[in-house]
């Protein structure tokens, strides 16, 4: 065990900045979005204002990221509202529910 | 037709089923019980804006408004611009609204879980076989207002009869002979705000006694999850860009009996797809909000759309107009169209200035008039994208050329999002300098297309 191993709260929090990172890149190629996927605030909502995309580009993420990381959205989940509100919410979400 | 008083459903005696909601039923009783209440609660204006997003919900609104001789109004839309425009058109509106955060600027009627933990079905009174009548509605009562919106900037009220209403739902299931087998359900993915939706996912229902799902399904999962607590026969109404995604995420459903897709062209390959994957039949609807649903056709097999019962279609001038059936007056269609054979037409695609996103209609003049009112707009031009590869059937997007020197594109976008549905929003956005107008004031095509290849080359980044 090395005394250099980082904290695991730490190794979790780079994992979901990567993973944010790489959702970003993908719904911005995926939806030909007029930002570069470094410019998306993570905080800011996905939804409406913010990112400003609408229903299609929801059912198109959830396209995405059923493909990419096996994670299935469904419309009567309670969280909903949580984990469309950013980006970071979202890679949180695909983070815990990933099969692949 | 406007003779005659059709009933509220057809479905036959009390313990018949009008609705299935997270998989039980709700028995005719209830649904007349819980129609009458809400209709007490009916304020006395004339006009109610149903919004009710559980669609047994819709169902018991646009019921308690037809007991009490309300008009429901459907927009096509939320956006806060239309909603001062139809505060405008009825003053005495009423938002009615299952929706606890609804925050419009209107009267709201919240209709939710205090209704429906009303008496259950076992408490209400009971009804001995010669009491048990469906209420008549007269077939000329105004029954619902459907907006688009129109070329000028304000939307243009469709006013839709009981009778008529009635009329054409029962001449579509005829064609789409599914709904009248013994038990049928059916699943809808649009919103019953919308015509095509209001059609098919309610009226259609209950004007052929089948039940209809609460539920409104959107992503892939849901669809196969609802369909999954429905018995069979299951129709499931939806359109081009859901049965992609089905496709696309590989979904699988349990058996579906009918499939019917609207509100965009259906192509080809996709209906194919979807009939061998779900060994089912796959109906493509042809309507209007003018007109409401006049044909359909098994796109997977056939070229042709068959017209409903008693509507006819005349070409004079180049456009085609549709009569006959349900339809009140002769009716202009925005389609390139065909005639071949007196109930057969080919479809050619929309005429030019109209556009539809994901089933939302606008015209490009109507887009262009909301952006050229924003201050500080010197001026602008939408135009339709050919170049995107979309990877959802049927999904058009728009970008916006626009000369606005003092204003941030965030700027124009939030004033936009204001005016016009977020379909619609440009994507891109373009700064000009000027737009390459010609000596009468019109933006040629080819003009406007080598000002767009130009920004394309310049920013690629924001073509993708």
């Amino acid at each position: 065990m090395s005394e250099q191993a980082l904290p695991q709260g730490a190794t979790e929090r780079l994992e979901t900045a990567a993973l944010e990172r790489e959702i970003a890149r993908l719904i911005v190629q995926g939806l030909n979005l007029p930002v570069a996927p470094e410019q998306i605030d993570a905080d800011a909502p996905l939804y409406g204002e913010g990112l400003g995309l609408d229903s299609i580009d929801i059912l198109e993420i959830a396209l995405i990221v059923s493909k990419q990381y096996g994670v299935v959205l469904r419309a009567d989940n309670e969280e909903n509202e949580r984990i469309f509100r950013s980006l970071r919410h979202f890679a949180h979400h695909v983070a815990a529910h990933r099969t692949k | 037709m406007n003779s005659g008083s059709p009933p509220l459903f057809l479905q036959e005696g009390p313990d018949s089923i009008v609705a299935w909601r997270d998989g039980r039923p709700i028995d005719a009783r209830r649904f007349l019980h819980d129609a009458r209440a809400l209709a007490r609660r009916l304020p006395a204006g004339r006009h109610i804006l149903n919004l009710c997003a559980d669609r047994y919900r819709f169902a018991v609104g646009m019921a308690a408004s037809l007991l009490s001789d309300k008009c429901s109004l459907l927009p096509p839309t939320q956006a806060p611009g239309l909603i001062r425009e139809l505060r405008e058109f009825a003053p005495d509106t009423v938002c009615l609204t299952d929706d606890a955060d609804c925050a419009l600027e209107l009267p709201l009627l919240f209709y939710g879980d205090a209704i429906d933990d009303g008496p259950q079905a076992a408490t209400l009174a009971p009804a001995r076989d010669g009491d048990w009548q469906v209420p008549r509605i007269p077939g000329s009562q105004l029954a619902a207002c459907i907006f688009t919106s129109g070329s000028t900037g304000a939307p243009i009220p469709h006013r839709k009869s009981w009778g008529r209403l009635v009329h054409c739902v029962r001449a579509g299931a005829t064609q789409l002979a599914t709904l009248r087998r013994q038990g049928c359900a059916v699943l809808g993915t649009v919103p019953p705000q919308h015509m095509y939706g209001f059609e098919t996912t309610v009226l259609m229902p209950l004007q052929s006694g089948a039940a209809l799902s609460a539920a409104r399904p959107f992503f892939p999962a849901d669809i196969a999850a609802e369909l999954e607590r429905l018995p069979r026969p299951r129709v499931l109404m939806t359109t081009p860009v859901h049965l992609r995604s089905l496709v696309s995420a590989e979904t699988a459903l349990p058996a579906v009996d009918l499939i019917v897709s609207a509100t965009a062209a259906l192509p080809v390959s996709l209906a194919l797809e979807i009939e061998r994957r779900y060994a089912t039949r796959l109906l493509e609807i042809y309507g209007s909000t003018e007109t409401g649903q006049i044909a359909a056709r098994r796109t997977a097999l056939e070229r042709a759309f068959r017209l409903w019962p008693g509507v006819a279609l005349e070409l004079i001038e180049q456009r085609c107009w549709a009569q006959g059936g349900h339809i009140e007056q002769v009716t202009a269609l925005a389609d390139e169209i065909e005639l071949c054979g007196p109930d057969r037409f080919l479809l050619h695609g929309r005429t030019v200035d109209l556009v539809n996103v994901a089933g939302k209609r606008s015209s490009l003049s109507y887009l262009n008039h909301q952006l050229n009112a924003i201050a500080g707009v010197i001026d602008g031009a939408f135009f339709v994208r050919d170049d995107r590869d979309a990877s959802l059937a049927g999904v058009t997007r728009l970008g916006a050329l626009v000369v606005a020197p003092a204003l941030e594109a965030a700027d124009i976008l939030a004033q936009l999002r204001q005016r016009i549905d977020p379909v619609f929003l440009p994507r891109p956005l373009l700064r000009v300098a000027a737009l390459p107008r010609n000596e009468t004031g019109k933006l040629p095509q080819q003009t406007l297309r080598a000002l767009i290849a130009q920004a394309a080359a310049r920013e690629p980044h924001l073509f993708a």
